[in-house]
């Protein structure tokens, strides 16, 4: 067996995210080997040198590649992948992006966000918002599959990969990169965070949402929120946490005016511990929170902050 | 120009679903359908395009069993001109079902195809980026605001770190977020006329496409259920809870 694994990266570096789906690679077992495809990476490809288990990092670097656009990295993944038996992405916007366009292109299945290995052909994958857990098993002779980052542990940096160029580039007119608006924190990013703490509808408005940032400095949380605070223009869609936002498992996760839809509770269950801040002692929120405060959150958020 | 919208019925968003005492699959007897909430998006897209002359027709297709014609007839109410039905009993797969749409586009020639980024039964988020790759037509993923500028497409994309901007060459195919727009409701008499719009009725067969499954679903199970926690009366006892007994904050 021989797997790919599409290294995530965003502004210059290794997205920490990699080194999970290297460690789903490793439960599947064979040779790793990891793809950077950018523009002016190989610092990105020296830092996926160094995870454990990935005996290469092939890197294609290329303006052609510079922002992952599906069509160029779609076609390249399609020429690499004649090599593997497996290749492997993370459940990201980038991953979700281009891993269906190269199984259509390898006319195989793709399996989505899996969060356990069973072998090397038997995936299980939250299906219905993560109401349910699917085993799947796929026939397909290359198995395509994106895996949600936070179902496993990272593997170490200890490694040292060889490095090498690949030099397949491939012309795209049919797409080009316009423009980015991209999110500026300095707070860690949601989907690997130790800490989250999520505002919904409950606060009201943007401005509102400065209530979390104390309390967030104090735990080094990141900061999330519900489909309606974003859909309300409270804070930016990069923000949501959900079935179709990011998944979260922090240690401690803190939803504070969120009533608990299954949409939203798909995104964060997975956390250690749960806190709910919640006006109305009936919100849904409460039967999956390990401690549930019900209390008006203007009063209570500044409260806590002040006994963190 | 003509746009074509892929529309598929799927569990009624607001439905808990159960899963079958033999773990065989989910237990959707007697459960609430509806057209999944990102096609309801891209018909209302398709809809506003129309509505602003930028659209000249607006095709809406489903692959799926003979009920999914309410999805359909629904689409249709909400401004859809005409329908095309796939019609098969059998489950059927992304790859197939991008297949089977990857005909119609051949047949239809639309300049824009527009589908929701994920159907909320599988999750998959996967059948427009398959489509797109079959056809050899641009993507623009996961669209918060698009435009049609001449042979052109700007697509605004929802991505992790914020938003994206991409042009694409027409013809293109878009795949719908939740921020594109807010879908309307049908109206009673749009309804009642939607009855009377044509709805043709194909086959995988009839496309010359197989729909044979390649993923074997060997089971499906509840997920753990979270223990139920406690109530705190103060802002001072979660403290301490969260510092003694989670130990999650020092
Ligand atoms: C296709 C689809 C996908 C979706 N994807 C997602 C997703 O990814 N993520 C997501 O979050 N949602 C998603 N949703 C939306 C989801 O169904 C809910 O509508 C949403 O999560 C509700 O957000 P909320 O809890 O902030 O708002 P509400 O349900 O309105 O809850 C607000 C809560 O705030 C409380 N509150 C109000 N004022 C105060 C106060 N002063 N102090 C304390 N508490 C207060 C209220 O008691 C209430 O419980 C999706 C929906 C669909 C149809
Ligand atoms: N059976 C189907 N019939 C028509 N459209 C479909 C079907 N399955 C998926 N789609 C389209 O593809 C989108 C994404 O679905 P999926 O990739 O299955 O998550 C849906 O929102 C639909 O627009």
């Amino acid at each position: 067996m021989s797997i790919l694994v599409l290294a995530e990266h965003h502004d210059g570096a290794l997205a920490g995210a990699t080194a999970h789906v290297v460690a789903a690679a490793k439960e599947i077992g064979g040779d790793i080997d990891v793809l950077v495809a950018g523009e002016g990476v190989s610092a990105i490809a020296e830092a996926a040198a160094k995870l454990d288990g990935v005996s290469r990092v092939r890197v294609a670097d290329h303006a052609v590649y510079a922002h992952q656009l599906a069509e160029p990295m779609g076609a390249l993944l399609a020429e690499l992948a004649g090599d593997y038996s497996h290749v492997l992405a993370v459940g990201s916007t980038t991953g979700k992006n281009v891993l269906p366009r190269l199984a259509a292109l390898k006319d195989v299945a793709q399996l989505s966000e899996i969060i356990a290995v069973e072998s090397a052909d038997t995936f299980k994958r939250p299906i219905y918002a993560g109401n349910a857990i699917a085993t799947v098993q796929s026939d397909d002779a290359l198995k395509v599959i994106t895996v949600r980052a936070t179902a496993f542990d990272a593997v170490g940096e200890s490694g040292s990969a060889a490095i090498e160029a690949v030099k397949t580039v491939f012309d795209n007119a049919q797409s080009s990169f316009v423009g980015e608006q991209l999110a500026e924190s300095d707070r860690p990013e949601l989907g690997a965070a130790k800490v989250v703490v999520s505002g919904g509808r409950g606060m009201g408005s943007g401005e509102n949402f400065k209530l979390l940032d104390g309390i967030a400095d104090k735990l080094g949380a990141a900061i999330g929120a519900s489909r309606a605070a974003v859909d309300a223009g409270f804070v930016p869609n990069d923000m949501q946490v959900g079935q179709t936002g990011k998944i979260v498992a922090p240690e401690l996760y803190i939803a504070v005016g969120i009533s608990g839809a299954i949409q939203h509770l798909a995104g964060m269950k997975d956390a250690k511990v749960i806190v709910a801040i919640n006006k109305d002692e009936e919100a849904p929120i409460f039967q999956v929170a390990d401690y549930g405060l019900v209390g008006d959150l203007f009063e209570v958020l500044p409260e806590l902050e002040s006994k963190l | 120009m003509k746009v074509l919208v892929a529309v598929k019925r799927v569990i009624d968003y607001n439905v808990k679903i159960r899963v079958k005492p033999d773990n065989s699959d989910v237990d959707l007897t007697n459960v609430k359908m509806a057209m999944n909430p990102f096609c309801e998006i891209a018909v209302e897209e398709a809809v506003r395009l129309k509505e602003a002359g930028v659209a000249t027709e607006v095709v809406a297709v489903t692959v799926g069993p003979k009920a999914a014609q309410e999805q359909l007839r629904t689409a249709l109410a909400l401004g859809a001109d005409r329908a095309v039905h796939v019609q098969t009993e059998a489950p059927v797969e992304s790859l197939a079902a991008a297949k089977l749409l990857a005909k119609v586009v051949e047949e239809e020639q639309p300049q824009l195809t527009i589908l929701g980024k994920q159907a909320i039964d599988s999750d998959n988020n996967q059948v427009g980026q398959m489509l797109a790759a079959l056809t050899g037509r641009p993507q623009g993923t996961f669209a918060s605001e698009i435009a049609v500028e001449g042979e052109t497409l700007k697509v605004t994309r929802e991505i992790d770190g914020g938003l994206q901007t991409v042009s694409l060459a027409l013809p293109a195919i878009v795949t719908t977020d939740l921020r594109l727009n807010e879908p309307r409701y049908a109206k009673l008499p749009d309804i009642m006329k939607a009855k009377k719009k044509p709805l043709s009725v194909t086959t995988p067969e009839e496309l010359g496409v197989a729909v044979a499954s390649k993923v074997k679903l060997v089971k499906v199970e509840p997920p753990a259920e979270r223990q139920g926690g406690i109530k705190v009366g103060s802002v001072d006892e979660l403290v301490d809870k969260l510092k003694n007994e989670a130990k999650v904050i020092s």
